[in-house]
């Protein structure tokens, strides 16, 4: 469990504010009317276009931040390099702000429905990344 | 030396040099990119340029620091976290000194070279600017006008290879025969660090009279 039953927060971080509102709408409601996972989005550009800002993905983070712990979920290139050097950069991002390696969609159901139970931070790291292990065939 | 001064003209210089040469930044970034490599590295350098006119830095390493910053925050693609991690990295190593020498940058720009390797995980001969940069470094040594020679000899070398990292790698055998719009703007960048060392001050830049 998280410390005093505060719940993991999880952001998705895609090219596309699309892809990453209907990503996190999805794993939400798939874990379950109810549930108070915080998640939130942090898709594109400021301005609305492909691309990575680091602006959105320090502005959700700190939106879902509970004191558990931040789980960030990336989609590739700019997304999984901004949000690691904002990592390395220590002051941008929560405490214990972790990027997840784990497959977009799938491991963002697998954080947000672990997240759901009060799993602590590395619960929902390891639920997520076991994703990649999910064969479909 | 190298002060302050130096480091603010060679960001100038650079800001100035991505604005004359993003279409050709962005042509190289067609056919093997998302052709957005000139765009947003001029909105980059541009947020960086203002920064620097606005709030001058006091030291080589506040200089690249904040420069560094900025990018990550304002270019919007790969290139952004890359560059950006390269100038902070090598403005860290550089620490608060008022003045550096040439030997003290190229050890420090080595230190940002290294974390940018460890950031996008490419190694030399994968076709980014990994390949343009290296050379340069081990050349920045013996001289500003090597590093330039050499950072350019690498990125022109980029054509043959084929692509083992970014967008670009999804290409595989296509990516062979163009050369590499992350090399190329390498190499541009440290052709700005040889013009901002050139004393003769033929490169205007706006700062580089401004003191």
């Amino acid at each position: 469990m998280g410390d005093e039953g505060k719940l993991v927060g999880i952001v998705l971080v895609s090219h596309s504010a699309q892809v990453a509102a209907s990503v996190a709408e999805l794993a939400k409601g798939l874990a379950g009317t109810g549930s108070a996972v915080p998640v939130a989005p942090a898709g594109g550009t400021e301005d609305g276009g492909l691309g990575t800002s680091a602006e959105l993905i320090a502005a959700a983070s700190a939106s879902v931040d509970r004191g558990a712990g931040v789980a960030v979920l990336t989609d590739l290139g700019s997304a999984v390099l901004t949000v690691k050097a904002l990592l390395a950069e220590g002051d941008e991002l929560p405490e214990h702000t972790r990027l997840v390696d784990a497959p977009f969609l799938e491991g963002a159901v697998a954080a947000v429905v672990t997240a759901s139970t009060g799993a602590d931070l590395a619960a929902v790291e390891a639920a997520a990344a076991e994703a990649y292990t999910y064969r479909k065939v | 030396m190298l002060d302050a001064v130096f480091f603010r003209r060679w960001m100038a210089v650079t800001s100035a040099a991505v604005d004359r040469e993003a279409e050709r930044l962005t042509a190289l970034d067609s056919p093997i990119g998302d052709a957005d490599h000139g765009t947003n590295l001029q909105r980059g350098f541009s947020a960086v340029r203002a920064a620097m006119d606005e709030e001058p830095p006091a030291t080589p390493g506040a200089v690249l620091t904040r420069s560094g910053r900025l990018l990550i925050s304002t270019v919007g693609g790969a290139s952004g976290p890359l560059y950006g991690t390269l100038l902070r990295r090598t403005g860290k190593a550089l620490g608060d000194a008022p003045e550096v020498s040439r030997e003290q940058l190229a050890e420090a720009l080595r230190t940002g070279v290294d974390a940018v390797r460890q950031l996008g995980g490419a190694a030399p001969g994968d076709k980014t600017m990994i390949d343009a940069l290296v050379p340069a470094v081990d050349a920045l040594g013996d001289s500003f006008a090597a590093a330039r020679a050499a950072a350019e000899e690498g990125a022109v070398a980029t054509t043959p290879l084929r692509a083992r990292k970014g967008r670009a790698s999804y290409l595989g055998e296509r990516s062979i025969g163009h050369q590499d719009p992350g090399a190329t703007s390498a190499a541009l960048l440290i052709a700005c660090l040889a013009d901002a060392s050139d004393a003769s001050g033929a490169y205007e830049a706006g700062e580089a009279s401004g003191g």
